[in-house]
């Protein structure tokens, strides 16, 4: 450490800030990545982190402060400065044109592509010399998400970078995807490449980082050695207080079937809308269920089809304490006892420019009475939203104050509050804490938990699988609209769970969708 | 790098709101004296003649009410399905068709007595701009066909039918060939409610809808529907309020009111069908909409403004020679206006070259000078 200490510096800030409209993004920001080193920027969203690494990408200029790069004083005044100096940078977003090819999406973001047969000969290099699995012929809407993201991270490569900014890379990937991109971040930082990595997932910074510098409010708070903590400590570090544990559920009794879903399936929204294929689950008095699996697999509109938001060309059967709700409304499923949460809070689960008392007529309306004969009962929606915000701790003004004026942890709050209120009999909510600080996110789970043991059931889907791991009885994934078999949570086989959200269902029933090679090779990794 | 730039408010501005419509006609009155000066007018004349003195003599007052009161009705009901993002276009179709429908009641009934007579024409009229309105509908929602393109086609549609019934089946037989129906009989003509006035049981109607409307907005359940469809179609649905009934209603509020509208001008003011019936009422109501904030109290304030614009222009034909179209010039400019302040309600004004410390105090109430440099923790 001493010696590495001595050298200069990758990349130093000196006291980077950055304002905006309200909020001070970036508090004179100062760390150091070291040559070789991968350095973990860790925080909560809202944290600042984005803004700093658009700032050293020249996405974004600093209000004030220095970036020092290999001990010389730069200015970044865009990616493609950047890109010049040797930064290279992975967007949690891909920047694909899905009707292309690999090697033509590749051609298109660099800044001087060499011809096209040259080009090719340093692709397949590059993915051979990382032992990426990706053919540079196929078409990107042909690729699984971890794929993509082989593509942005071989555009990266070519321009042989000294800085590889990671932005939240993981949190589309499976556990195995995960894995093989741990393995060639590794052998970046051992041929010299610094990694500036980005994320709130701390079992994994534990896994890959040498040091760490931890953000909140858009300062640095504490800087550390990953290795020599616990994702507890660090949790702490990053929400600024002590972590709260969850009431443990163990052995908790599960009364019958209540919530029962039949080979249900659905069409896709035209023209790249997933279908629903077949789809069954049942779930338990006093059970929370998962579904796990990739962004994109159909959740949407799984979620759309139990909530009764969407309901053309639906078949199959969904029943509520042997109540049949397949055709029913929206409305009516809610005076079943169906409540539901979507993914999206503003815009979906909440109007951003409505009060929290309008939005609870949204969805509380019948089962609150916050309305009698087409009339709203303004009084009754005040209290409730009261009662909500109250009983939810959410930080807001009051129910007077504007949905979109909470932070997404608080509007989050009050949505899953606003439903849990109305005390239904089964639950189906999609990312429950998706963009939510920890504190709430504990908060949001423990709701969840203390519903069903009052004899409720929860539907949670979501993308987050250590989320579904600690919350969930049981489990199934999906993929491609088709629902696995369920799992019981405990004993459960993370690489099954992998296995299955890459896409390995056993047998794969229609032709056109074979096993997809990167998923090859890890189902032959496992079986030696 | 510009002198002005705009900036995101973090908050819409409910000042501005309101302002921007005055500063819409503030900017309407200024530029329509530059332009008709340029075009070798007296502009500021021009000004206060369609402006100023209709509000000074009290007779051009019971004018200003007459012309306001089918505006206002349109306006309200095309700003029920604004608020949901339906934008029904074909008001001034659906204004025929409804003082086409009375009509044929009042032509049925020519040689009859009766208090009956009149709200059967009434009901008739609302019917007749409803049923205008559902063809559109009905497109929207079965086949998913434009409601702006085919609510604003039926327009020509109704017009065209106008002609040929004024010219062939409903033409007076007594009326030496000339392309217009009989007078109605007294029973079948709005009252006056001032004597000696031609204040028209219209007018307190037009105001009696605007407040229901206002009452339907705030308070109901169907309010509530139109309002979160059109600020969030997917929370609408999350909400259980379905994308159709809000077309529906939404078209149905629009063609009826106009409907209305149309059957009060025919059984008031013109007191026959004739094929100048249409006189731009179902555009100039989409202006009084957006300048009255699709706010049905607003749109009472803003029907009286535009009714201005057709009393002062008329008197400012005979008065200043002013062409006939300064009328429509200065709608046009109106909601040109409009629009273009519409954006201070979002965003405000900084200058340019250091984006937040100067800001200029008029960007309203709630956009206090230094709170864009304030920390949210």
């Amino acid at each position: 450490m001493a010696a590495k200490a001595a050298q200069v510096p990758r990349l130093a800030l000196k006291d980077i800030s950055k304002r905006f409209p309200g909020v001070v993004a970036n508090d004179r920001v100062s760390f150091a990545v070291p040559a070789g080193a991968i350095h973990a920027l860790l925080g909560e969203n809202g944290a600042g982190k984005s803004t700093l690494v658009k700032i050293i990408y020249g996405v974004q200029a600093a209000d004030d402060g220095q970036i020092v790069f290999d001990g010389q004083p730069v200015r970044i005044g865009s990616p493609r400065e950047a890109r010049a100096l040797g930064i290279g940078m992975v967007f949690q977003h891909f920047s694909l044109f899905e009707a292309m090819t690999v090697l033509e999406n590749i051609a298109l973001g660099m800044d001087n592509p060499p011809p096209r047969r040259e080009l090719e000969a340093r692709v397949r290099a590059v993915l051979e010399s990382y032992g990426l699995a990706l053919d540079p012929h196929r078409h990107v809407h042909t690729l699984s998400v971890g794929e993509r993201q082989r593509i942005e991270i071989v555009r990266a490569l070519l321009q042989n970078p000294s800085l590889l900014i990671m932005d939240e890379p993981t949190s589309v990937l499976t556990p195995q995807e995960v894995e093989q991109l741990f393995t060639t971040l590794r052998r970046l930082a051992d041929e010299g490449c610094s990694i500036l990595y980005i994320s709130h997932k701390l079992h994994e910074i534990k896994a890959l980082c040498q040091s760490a510098t931890i953000m909140r409010g858009g300062k640095v708070v504490a800087s550390c050695d990953p290795r020599d903590e616990s994702a507890r400590s660090m949790a702490e570090l990053m929400i600024g207080g002590s972590l709260k544990d969850l009431s443990d559920k163990t052995d908790c009794t599960y009364g019958e079937a209540r919530f029962v879903v039949n080979a249900l399936s659905a069409p896709g929204e035209p023209p790249f809308g997933t279908s629903l294929k077949d789809v069954s689950f049942s779930v338990r008095s006093g059970e929370i269920f998962g579904i796990a699996g990739v962004a994109g697999n159909g959740q949407n509109e799984l979620l759309a089809v139990l909530s009764g938001e969407r309901q053309a060309g639906v078949s199959g059967s969904l029943t509520l304490d042997g109540e049949e709700l397949v055709h029913a409304s929206v409305g009516a499923r809610r005076r079943a006892g169906l409540a539901s949460a979507p993914e999206e809070r503003n815009g979906h689960a909440a109007v951003p420019g409505m009060t929290l008392a309008e939005n609870a007529l949204l969805s509380a309306r019948n089962r609150m009475g916050l309305s009698s004969g087409g009339l709203i009962r303004s009084r009754a929606a005040k209290n409730y939203a009261a009662k909500v915000i109250e009983a939810f701790s959410v930080k807001a003004t009051g129910p007077g104050a504007a949905a979109g004026s909470l932070s997404g942890g608080n509007l989050q709050k009050y949505v899953m509050g606003r439903e849990i209120m109305q005390n239904p009999s089964v639950l189906v909510v999609s990312q429950p804490t998706w963009g939510v600080d920890a504190g709430a996110a504990g908060f949001i789970r423990q709701a969840m938990i203390d519903l069903v043991a009052k004899g409720a059931c929860v539907v949670v889907v979501s993308q987050d699988l250590d989320e579904l791991l600690e919350l969930c009885d049981r489990l199934a994934v999906i993929n491609e609209g088709r629902l696995s078999e369920p799992m019981d949570v405990k004993g459960i086989s993370i690489e099954r769970v992998g296995l299955l959200m890459g896409g390995i269902h056993g047998a794969s029933p229609e032709g056109d969708a074979p096993i997809r090679p990167a998923a090859k090779a890890f189902a032959a990794e496992i079986s030696a | 790098m510009s002198l002005v730039k705009l900036e995101p408010r973090r908050q819409q501005s409910r000042a501005m709101a309101i302002a921007a419509p005055v500063i819409a006609v503030a900017l309407t009155l200024f530029a329509g004296a530059l332009l008709f000066t340029l075009l070798g007018h007296d502009g500021l004349a021009a000004v206060n003649e369609i402006f100023v003195k209709p509000l000074f003599n009290p007779y051009r007052w019971q004018d200003l009410l007459v012309k306001a009161s089918p505006l206002v009705m349109i306006a309200t009901g095309l700003a029920i399905g604004f608020r949901a993002n339906v934008w029904n276009i074909g008001a001034e179709g659906q204004y025929v068709l409804g003082g086409l429908a009375g009509t044929g009641v009042a032509l049925a009934t020519l040689n009859m007595s009766g208090g009956w007579i009149l709200p059967v024409m009434l009901v008739c009229g609302v019917l007749g701009g409803m049923v205008w309105a559902a063809i559109p509908a009905l497109l929207k929602t079965k086949l998913g066909v434009n409601e702006i393109l085919s609510s604003l086609m039926l327009n020509y549609v109704a017009i065209q039918l106008l002609y040929y019934l004024m010219r062939g089946p409903w033409k007076d037989p007594m009326g030496f060939n000339f392309p217009q129906t009989a007078m109605f009989s007294s029973d079948q003509t709005l009252p006056i409610v001032v004597p000696g006035t031609l204040i028209h049981l219209g007018i307190p109607l037009a105001f009696a809808i605007a407040l229901t409307a206002f009452g339907v907005m705030t308070r109901t359940i169907t309010g509530f529907q139109m309002q979160v469809e059109g600020l969030a179609p997917k929370a609408a649905a999350f909400g259980g309020f379905g994308a159709a009934s809000t077309v529906w209603i939404a078209m149905l509020a629009g063609g009826g009111l106009a409907g209305l509208a149309g059957i009060v001008e025919a059984s008031g003011p013109f007191g026959q069908m004739v094929p100048q019936f249409p006189t731009g009422y179902g555009y100039t109501a989409i202006i009084v909409a957006f300048l009255g904030r699709l706010n049905p109290l607003g749109i009472v304030v803003a029907g009286l403004v535009l009714a201005l614009t057709y009393v002062g222009g008329e008197s400012a034909q005979t008065t200043i020679g002013l062409p006939s179209a300064a009328t429509g010039v200065f709608q046009a400019m109106m909601l040109f206006f409009l629009l273009a302040t519409d954006i201070l309600v979002r965003y405000r004004v900084v200058s340019g070259r250091s984006a937040p410390v100067a800001e200029p105090r008029s960007s309203s109430g709630e956009a206090k000078p230094g709170e864009s440099k304030a920390v949210t923790a």
